[in-house]
């Protein structure tokens, strides 16, 4: 699809994930918790996917077995048809709060990874790095170190650690988190930019909706726990994408149905938590029409 | 970005003695350097009071701070000890040493110790319960072992202060890898770090906060062992010369030897603080933004 406006991509290696009939819970037999069952789901080349669903529904679970930290107890997760293995810098995530070293400057963590395997060395390293901070809008502030940056700019520096990489697939979880209003949507915008640019297969995790519709080529809601897939919507609103958008009938149709969806499934999570006597207000809340 | 523009024109950071020179002018307009000396003043007024002003019972019988200030300021000395006699220095050249060999022993020693026991679970599980049984044990318990295992009167006492620090040392570097974050191990991973990476760019580097705390604790915890062991064998040293002025009578002598150990004392946890400081720019930046 974006492919199409951009040609310089065509040519980037992208990932195709698939997920088949995955399962994980946790716990001792007497207090098991099945947090994913016969999750399926097929992450297309190139494409910015959306996971959005019901907070504590498992979203980190999936991005902890896509990256590798964490294994499937039955089924299967392929990255370009093979099975993955562990972490690898094919895979990249950027995490809710951030993980930058806090000991590193943020040009000495944008080289860490490329440095450490050394894909890259000397001038190459340095001027990809240079490349990447600027276009992230942080080369006045390559010799900071995270904690004299601002909660945006270190999302900018996580994002252009990630991108040194060349990774196949980039994951991001609720990478947004914490900002403010302002920062967030700066962010978004931000973030769409350089996806519309780059074209990277994208699996991006938020509990938020309009981030999700503003961003996403398909978004898949998820249910409450155990978590599988409720649906899968298809956000046909043009690139590149700009926050005009958001504010036409189609994008609030979008939002209607992704809203009746999540909503649903945030109250089976709330009325599986609330004790009995909650259950008459929960009914009735469940009956207000929409 | 829209914050770029709020950076100012660039001022480069002073090195060296411009830099020492900026920190204590800055320093000479806040509070603290005025009240530390109102402080200071204060107890050396009170102490005054108590003892050679008002004479008070319980009080009486120590020495006064004009006194011991007279004798240890004392080029000729009543009681043969003061700044300007050279076997004054001799304890505090001694007890300095024995501090440097221990400190030095605990330290390059406990800090690897704790990092292997935070970073392998295996090598944890072999040491862990050896570290926990014998932690507890009071330094002076340990003093007829030293002195049974050791001879002479130099090995057993850097022995008794080197256990001491040592156990400091490693719990605290220990309980540094612990509270590392598990983002930053699941990042250097994903990045394709190998094992020994993680080690030397995640573990050494996430643990040096709590290490240096450590080792400001464990700095003092050999200045008491050391004094301990010196007042049970030795010859020279500071503790030593505590005990031997008390058992002399000569009590000005004791009070000069215990404000001595408190000087020095403070002066090699500031070093270690410095050092510390040093090793951890990121660190001082950031409390530096927070206004600390």
């Amino acid at each position: 699809m974006q492919t199409e406006t951009n040609t310089s991509i065509e040519n980037a290696e992208k990932a195709t994930i698939e997920m088949k009939s995955v399962s994980r819970g946790y716990g001792e037999k007497w207090d098991r918790e099945e947090v994913i069952t016969n999750f399926d789901l097929t992450v297309n080349p190139g494409e910015l996917t959306v996971l959005v669903g019901p907070s504590g529904c498992g979203k980190t679970t999936l991005v902890n077995l896509i990256a590798g930290f964490d294994f499937p107890e039955s089924g299967e997760i392929l990255i370009n048809g093979k099975p993955i293995t562990g972490p690898g810098h094919d895979r990249m995530v950027v995490f809710q709060e951030t993980a930058l070293m806090p000991w590193l400057t943020s040009y000495q963590n944008v080289v860490f990874g490329p440095k450490l395997r050394g894909d890259l060395t000397g001038q190459d390293l340095k001027k990809k790095a240079t490349d990447l901070l600027t276009k992230v809008g942080l080369s006045e502030f390559m010799d900071k170190y995270p904690l004299q940056l601002s909660g945006g700019m270190q999302r900018r520096c996580e994002l252009a650690r990630a991108m040194i990489n060349d990774p196949l697939l980039m994951i991001m979880d609720e990478p947004f988190r914490g900002l403010d209003a302002m920062s967030r949507e700066l962010m978004q915008e931000f973030f769409v930019r350089l996806f519309e640019d780059g074209g990277r297969t994208n699996l991006f995790v938020t509990s938020e909706i309009e981030e999700a519709i503003f961003l996403a080529d398909r978004l898949v809601v998820l249910s409450n726990r155990p978590t599988s897939v409720r649906k899968i919507i298809d956000i046909k609103l043009p690139r590149p994408r700009n926050f005009h958008q958001l504010t036409s009938s189609e994008a609030f149709d979008y939002k209607r149905e992704a809203m009746e969806l999540l909503h649903e499934e945030a109250l089976k999570g709330f009325g599986a938590a609330a004790g009995e006597s909650q259950k008459a207000f929960m009914e009735s809340l469940t009956k207000t029409p929409s | 970005m829209s914050e770029t523009n709020l950076t100012p024109a660039r001022i480069e950071r002073p090195t060296g003695l411009a830099m020492t020179m900026h920190n204590w002018k800055t320093a000479l307009k806040t509070q603290t350097p005025y009240l530390m000396t109102f402080g200071i003043a204060l107890w050396l007024g009170a102490y005054y009071l108590f003892v050679e002003g008002w004479e008070l019972p319980r009080f009486n019988k120590l020495p006064g701070p004009v006194e011991v200030i007279t004798e240890w300021l004392n080029p000729d000395p009543d009681w043969g000890m003061s700044l300007f006699t050279p076997e004054y220095y001799d304890h505090v050249v001694v007890s300095c040493r024995r501090i440097l060999i221990s400190f030095g022993i605990a330290t390059g020693v406990g800090v690897p110790l704790g990092l292997f026991m935070g970073w392998s679970k295996i090598f944890r599980d072999y040491t862990f319960p050896i570290l926990e049984t014998l932690r507890p044990i009071p330094i002076l318990a340990w003093v007829p072992l030293a002195i049974l295992m050791f001879s002479g009167f130099e090995t057993p006492v850097i022995f008794l202060a080197t256990l001491a620090s040592l156990f400091v040392t490693t719990l605290n570097t220990l309980l540094g890898v612990d509270s590392i974050d598990d983002d930053y191990f699941r990042a250097a991973k994903s990045l394709g770090s190998k094992k020994h990476h993680i080690f030397f760019h995640i573990v050494v580097p996430g643990a040096l906060p709590f290490i240096f705390t450590g080792l400001q604790i464990s700095v003092g915890v050999a200045w008491f062992s050391l004094v301990a062991a010196e007042m049970v064998s030795g010859e020279f040293g500071l503790g030593y010369l505590i005990v031997d002025s008390y058992m002399n009578i000569t009590y000005v002598t004791m009070v000069i030897g215990m404000l001595t150990l408190g000087f020095t004392g403070w002066a090699s946890s500031v070093i270690v603080r410095m050092v510390g400081n040093r090793m951890m720019q990121w660190r001082l930046r950031a409390l530096a933004l927070e206004g600390r």
